[in-house]
C-alpha cells in the first residue's frame, strides 16, 4: 500500500493531474481552433453588416457579406491608401502604434446604389473592451448607422450599448461642422457637450461604458480625418 | 455510507429542503451577477448543472486516490478544466450564446456551491449518487436564479427573455420600470423575499 500522505505521492499526484487535463484542455482547444475561428470571423462580418442594418442570414453571412462590401481598403493617417485587406487589419493592435505608423482599415459597402464607408472601432469599457463599427454616408460626413458590442460589459446597464435604442440616435450625425471635425460624442440625459459637436444621449447607469464610447468614437474616428475630409470635399 | 440515504433524497432534496441558495445560502454572489435578465440566468443554470454533475462524477471517481491535503487544489484543477472546456465547447457549436455569457461561465470556477458538493459529497460517495447530487444541486441552484431572472427582468425591464410584456398603456398610464431592479442589491432582496416565503411554508427550517 503506498503512503498517500507521503510528500513524493503528493507531487507525482499533483503533477500527473495537471498534464492530464493540460493535455485534455489542449487537445480541446486544438481540435475546436478551427470552428472557432470560423465563428469569430463570421460573427465580425456579421457586425460589419449590421453597422449598415443589414441582418443577414445565420447560413448567409459569407455570402451576403461579399455582396454588399464590395472594396476594403487600408489607408494611413494622411488619407492615402496603403493596401486593401482590411479585414485582417486587427483595430487592438493598430492602436498601439504611433499616429504616423498606423494601418486604418476601411469597407466600402455599396447598399442601393451609393457607398457607404464603414470604419472598425475598439476602446474600453467598465469591464472589459468594447468595439464596434460606425457607418458613413459617401459625403465621408453624416453617420448612416452604428454597432456597438462588449465583453463583460453589465446587464441592463453598460450592456444596453448594443441596443437598437441606443445605436439608433446616431444615424445623421455629422462628423464635419463646416472645416471642423468633431467625432459625435456621448453625454448625459438632457446634457450638451461644450463643443458644438453632435451628441448622443449616453445610458443612466451605465456612465463609464456611455463614456468610454465616447472616447473610442474620439480615439478611433480622428485618425480618419484626412481620409474623409477628402470624401467631404469630393462630394461638395 | 453511500447507502445511508437514498439516491432519491439525494436528487430531490436540493430543490427545496435543502436548496444550495435558499437553505445554505451558497453561490449567493453569482446569482447577484448574472439574474438582470431571465436568459442568461437559465443559459447559467444549465451550464451549472452540467459542470457540477460532472465534476462531481470525476471527484468520486478518484476519491480514494486524492492526498486529503491538496484536496481542494485537486477540486479546483478538475472544476477549472471542465470550465474551459465548456466554454470552447461554446465558442465552436454555440457561439451567439457564449457570446452572451461571456465571464459567466468563467464565474462558474468561484462558484462555492461547486467546492461545497465536491468536498461534502462527492469525496465521500460512489459516482452513481454523486452524478444525482450534482444534478439535484444544480437544478436547485437554476431555479433560484430562473425565480430572481424572471422577476428582475420582469420589474426592471418590463421585457421576459427580451419579449415586451409590460403593454405600452401601462407606459402610457404613469408606469415606470423599477431602474433598482436591474441593480444587484436588488437581487439580494429578492433572495431575501425568496428565502422568507420559504421558510414561511417550512416552519421545520425555521431557526
Amino acid at each position: 500500500m503506498i503512503n498517500k500522505q507521503s510528500n513524493i505521492y503528493t507531487v507525482i499526484y499533483i503533477i500527473v493531474l495537471v498534464v492530464v487535463v493540460g493535455s485534455a484542455l489542449a487537445m480541446t482547444a486544438l481540435s475546436l481552433k478551427e470552428k472557432q475561428q470560423a465563428n469569430e470571423d463570421n460573427d465580425r462580418r456579421k457586425q460589419i453588416l449590421a453597422s449598415v442594418n443589414i441582418t443577414p442570414d445565420p447560413t448567409q453571412i459569407s455570402a451576403d457579406f461579399e455582396k454588399y462590401i464590395t472594396s476594403q481598403l487600408v489607408v494611413n493617417a494622411n488619407g492615402d491608401s496603403i493596401g486593401d485587406n482590411a479585414f485582417d487589419v486587427s483595430v487592438q493592435k493598430q492602436l498601439k502604434n504611433e499616429l504616423s505608423k498606423r494601418q486604418l482599415p476601411l469597407f466600402i459597402c455599396t447598399l442601393d446604389g451609393s457607398k457607404k464607408y464603414i470604419i472598425p472601432l475598439y476602446g474600453a469599457g467598465l469591464w472589459g473592451p468594447i468595439w464596434g463599427y460606425i457607418a458613413l454616408d459617401s459625403d465621408g460626413s453624416t453617420v448612416y448607422g452604428a454597432y456597438f458590442d462588449h465583453q463583460g460589459e453589465t446587464p441592463g446597464l453598460g450592456a444596453e450599448i448594443t441596443t437598437e435604442k441606443f445605436r439608433g440616435q446616431f444615424a445623421g450625425k455629422e462628423l464635419f461642422k463646416g472645416d471642423e471635425f468633431f467625432p459625435v460624442t456621448v453625454v448625459k440625459q438632457g446634457q450638451k457637450p461644450q463643443d458644438n459637436s453632435d451628441y448622443v444621449y449616453g445610458i443612466s447607469g451605465g456612465t463609464i461604458t456611455s463614456k468610454g464610447v465616447a472616447a473610442m468614437l474620439d480615439e478611433c474616428l480622428k485618425p480618419y480625418q484626412a481620409y474623409l475630409n477628402k470624401l467631404s470635399s469630393n462630394g461638395r | 455510507m453511500a447507502d445511508k440515504v437514498s439516491n432519491k433524497s439525494v436528487i430531490f432534496n436540493p430543490f427545496s429542503k435543502n436548496n444550495p441558495v435558499i437553505v445554505q445560502i451558497l453561490g449567493i454572489c453569482s446569482v447577484l451577477a448574472v439574474t438582470a435578465k431571465l436568459e442568461p440566468a437559465i443559459v447559467m443554470g444549465l451550464s451549472v448543472i452540467a459542470v457540477l454533475a460532472f465534476a462531481n462524477v470525476i471527484i468520486s471517481f478518484i476519491r480514494n486516490t486524492i492526498p486529503t491535503n491538496i484536496r481542494i487544489i485537486v477540486q479546483l484543477v478538475v472544476v477549472a478544466g471542465l470550465v474551459v472546456i465548456v466554454n470552447q465547447l461554446l465558442l465552436a457549436y454555440a457561439y451567439d450564446v457564449s457570446k452572451q455569457l461571456s465571464v459567466f461561465i468563467g464565474l462558474i470556477i468561484t462558484n462555492c456551491i461547486l467546492m461545497g458538493r465536491l468536498e461534502a459529497f462527492a469525496m465521500a460517495n460512489r459516482p452513481w449518487p454523486s452524478f444525482l447530487d450534482g444534478i439535484g444541486n444544480g437544478v436547485g441552484y437554476a431555479i433560484i436564479l430562473v425565480i430572481v431572472g424572471f422577476f428582475r427582468e420582469l420589474l426592471g425591464s418590463g421585457t421576459l427573455l427580451g419579449y415586451q410584456v409590460v403593454p405600452q398603456w401601462c407606459y402610457e398610464h404613469g408606469y415606470v420600470n423599477n431602474g433598482l431592479m436591474i441593480l444587484p442589491p436588488m437581487a439580494l432582496i429578492v433572495v431575501a423575499c425568496i428565502i422568507w416565503v420559504h421558510r414561511s411554508l417550512n416552519k421545520d427550517l425555521q431557526e
